[in-house]
């Protein structure tokens, strides 16, 4: 039984001797099918034959090889994964094996939701003897596509079912110094400060990732992920991120510097305006500096006078920044 | 330190500048042309988008192979596409399409990718979906309701949440899929809902848009996902909506179109499932106020009560009512969102010529993306209707008025004739 790699070489499975005792069954259509699909020769054998071990429920060695190639012309068919699954079980199959061969079919098809659902139950049953491998794993795949959104799921998975979290923050720490921008390595910063049993948890944290994102925002004021993490560090305690000067601070020098990156730092400010802020006297200064909307008496309302100013320069956002207008507190701030 | 241009662009800024690129090529020409011209370009290839499905309805190529296990999937996005369009199907076609999906029906309950496949959470949705949209008697009586229901219980992993087939993997999605399709099929329950809310909650991530499983990162298609399913358990009051509208909010970029995640690219798919929210969360400005008002308010588990829009967590409700009633509710009529901006980028950066829909320019056309960038142009041209009788304005509809498409139910995506259809047929049995 060999994988055949080169169509033009294969064997039909209908004259090999080891298939000679099973036969092989027809897709039920019916006689006017839609979508009918114009499967190649290959294609249709080999799912003729998949459907007889399956009806059958033949969980042997053969059943298991044929798995794999139904599974090489379409790793989408969920049914083939499940059943292969239950073959492994039968069979006690060697697991480790296992993950080589699921690592070669993501090669080409590492955004599959069946590969990876695959590999979770095989990581599963191995226990804490995979966990090492399936970091490298998901690192590997993470470095072709720093934002694979399977591969995220399932290294966290691993972590909180495995654990080794020991260089997880570190990893995050590398991904974000090769690409500040990337959203998925932000998320698992904040997967890792909240869930890692090494770390304090979010409050803990907290002091030492305000100072990281405060200055990832400071270097690029343009990159949405460090305020939403900023903004994060905060959840469940608002009152805390109003109060914290190094936010409204940050938001300042942004301003200051008055490049065409200042939407976020407008933003950020309106929350904390609406959440309680009380402005000071420079950030008032800094933000009618800002507004060119033509009024010549600054207006009391600081908050009004932000979404004025984002109306203006963030008008891809005009719709909800004049809906954000009219819900402001009522009182003048 | 300042953000300095002579630093070696990141992947990020750079996969982003060369879509930036290529979209803004397509607006300056467009911008340049004489406003005849202007209109052409601006149309929807009607005649071309109906030849593309019809084709694939009738037959797909040999590269489809990889789509053997979506075969409910291509109907409905066809089939979708199609009625959206305005148009319809012959009835021997329709036969046919009935027919088929009857032959993907487990005899234990739901439907598989193909015939003689497990049940699968998916493709139940998308067959569901697709008879719904096919419509009439014989299709909606092929559905074997009890059969399912039997499968979504099977489904349904005794923590809350549901699992996408037998032994799967569980996720947000699996948990809108059951949900959707057991809401529009009348029979929706309390054990189906028990425990939903909660895990779709710990979905809910800092940013606040919804991920697929708890500490995921925050995306558009389970943000979709989650919202409707938690609207459809009545458990709304419960998610963070200020944060959540924030966050869509944000996703719209410069390229006019919706992107799925921070910081990642435009692609005309997230027209439904990003824009999409936005007719959600229409619905729900009295909660959305609520939230709003109090100091530390959308933190956490909010658990106020709506009164105003009689989905009201604390009044028993009729779970399988929730759907009806969702959508005969009158609308905020200001939409939060760039509907224009949205328009355009689906029409100008989206539409093959040659029929069918993509991704962005540069991408090769397909049936998934045709099927969600009509929904969400549909979407959009809706999106400051106030009611179903007031049919949008002119200036609400980007290029000529006929490229008006059949208005959808926001929270299961089936054009909303089929889907009063669909809703009296079940209610009776």
């Amino acid at each position: 039984m060999d994988s055949d790699e080169g169509n033009a070489q294969r064997v039909p499975l209908s004259q090999r001797p080891d298939w000679s005792d099973v036969t092989p069954l027809p897709q039920d259509d019916g006689p006017n099918p839609v979508v009918p699909i114009a499967y190649k020769e290959e294609f249709i054998e080999t799912m003729d034959y998949f459907r007889a071990v399956y009806q059958a429920d033949e969980r042997s060695p053969r059943a298991l090889w044929l798995t794999a190639e139904a599974i090489h012309l379409n790793a989408g068919n969920y049914t083939v994964w499940h059943f292969r699954r239950l073959i492994l079980g039968a069979l006690d199959g060697d697991l480790h094996d296992e993950l080589g061969f699921i690592e070669n079919i993501a090669k080409s098809n590492s955004k599959n939701y069946q590969i990876w659902h695959h590999r979770r139950w095989v990581a599963e049953k191995l226990g804490t003897d995979a966990t090492s491998k399936e970091l490298e794993f998901t690192k590997k795949i993470l470095t072709v596509d720093a934002k694979n959104y399977h591969a995220w799921s399932h290294r966290q998975w691993v972590l909180q079912a495995l654990g080794g979290w020991d260089d997880e923050l570190d990893y995050c720490w590398q991904l974000l110094e090769e690409d500040v921008f990337n959203n998925s390595a932000w998320n698992q910063r904040y997967f890792v400060i909240t869930m890692s049993p090494l770390l304090g948890g979010l409050e803990a944290m907290r002091e030492s990732e305000v100072s990281y994102s405060v200055e990832a925002i400071v270097s690029h004021p343009e990159n949405e992920s460090s305020w939403r993490y900023l903004r994060g560090l905060y959840k469940g305690d608002i009152e805390s991120w109003v109060n914290d000067s190094r936010v409204s601070s940050a938001c300042l020098k942004v301003l200051r510097a008055a490049k065409n990156n200042c939407i976020f730092a407008l933003s950020t400010l309106l929350d904390l305006l609406c959440h309680g802020l009380q402005p000071s006297q420079e950030l008032r200064d800094v933000v009618d500096g800002l507004n060119t909307s033509g009024t010549n008496q600054p207006d009391p309302d600081l908050g009004k006078t932000v979404c004025s100013i984002l109306e203006c320069v963030d008008l891809m956002r005009a719709n909800y920044w004049r809906w954000r207008k009219s819900k402001l507190p009522a009182q003048a701030i | 330190m300042d953000s300095s241009a002579s630093s070696t662009p990141t992947v990020t800024e750079r996969d982003q500048w060369m879509v930036e690129h290529q979209v803004f090529q397509m607006y300056d020409f467009f911008v340049g042309l004489p406003p005849k011209a202007q209109s052409a370009m601006l149309e929807l290839q009607r005649e071309n988008h109906m030849k593309y499905l019809i084709k694939g309805l009738k037959r797909l190529e040999p590269s489809f192979s990889v789509l053997d296990a979506n075969r409910p999937w291509l109907c409905y996005w066809i089939l979708h596409a199609i009625t959206l369009l305005g148009e319809c199907v012959e009835p021997e076609l329709e036969d046919n399409v009935v027919e088929f999906l009857s032959r993907c029906q487990d005899p234990n309950g739901g439907y598989g990718g193909g015939p003689g496949q497990m049940p699968h959470l998916a493709t139940t949705y998308a067959a569901v979906n697709a008879l719904i949209t096919v419509g009439g008697e014989r299709s909606l009586s092929s559905i074997n309701r009890e059969n399912v229901y039997m499968f979504l219980r099977r489904m349904k992993d005794p923590s809350g949440p549901f699992r996408m087939h037998d032994a799967g993997e569980i996720d947000v999605r699996a948990c809108y899929t059951a949900i959707s399709v057991a809401s529009v099929l009348n029979i929706l329950d309390n054990e189906l809902v028990q425990n939903v809310g909660d895990y779709i909650l710990s979905c809910q991530t800092y940013e606040g848009g919804i991920a697929g499983e708890p500490g995921a990162e925050a995306h558009g298609g389970y943000t979709f996902c989650g919202f409707a399913t938690m609207i459809l358990i009545n458990e709304v009051n419960r998610l963070d909506l200020a944060g959540l509208l924030d966050w869509v909010a944000f996703r719209q970029g410069r390229e006019c179109g919706f992107q799925g995640r921070t910081n990642k690219l435009v692609d005309s798919c997230y027209s439904f499932w990003q824009g999409g929210v936005f007719a959600l969360l229409q619905r729900f400005h009295s909660i959305l106020d609520e939230q709003l008002a109090l100091p530390h308010s959308g933190e956490g588990d909010c658990t106020n009560d709506s009164q105003k829009t009689g989905l009201n967590a604390s009044c028993p409700v009729n779970l399988n009512s929730i759907g009806y009633n969702f959508i005969k509710q009158p609308a905020e009529t200001a939409s939060l969102f760039n509907s224009l901006a949205l328009q355009q980028y689906i029409l100008l950066c989206a539409q093959d010529i040659a029929g069918g829909m993509r991704d962005k320019p540069g991408k090769g056309r397909d049936y998934y993306h045709t099927c969600y960038s009509l929904s969400g142009l549909s979407g959009c041209q809706y999106s400051s209707a106030k009611d179903e009788d007031s049919p949008p304005l002119p200036s609400e509809v980007m290029g000529p008025y006929s490229n008006l498409l059949e208005r959808i139910h926001p929270i299961f995506n089936v054009v909303l004739e089929k889907y009063y259809e669909a809703h009296e047929f079940f209610a009776m049995s």
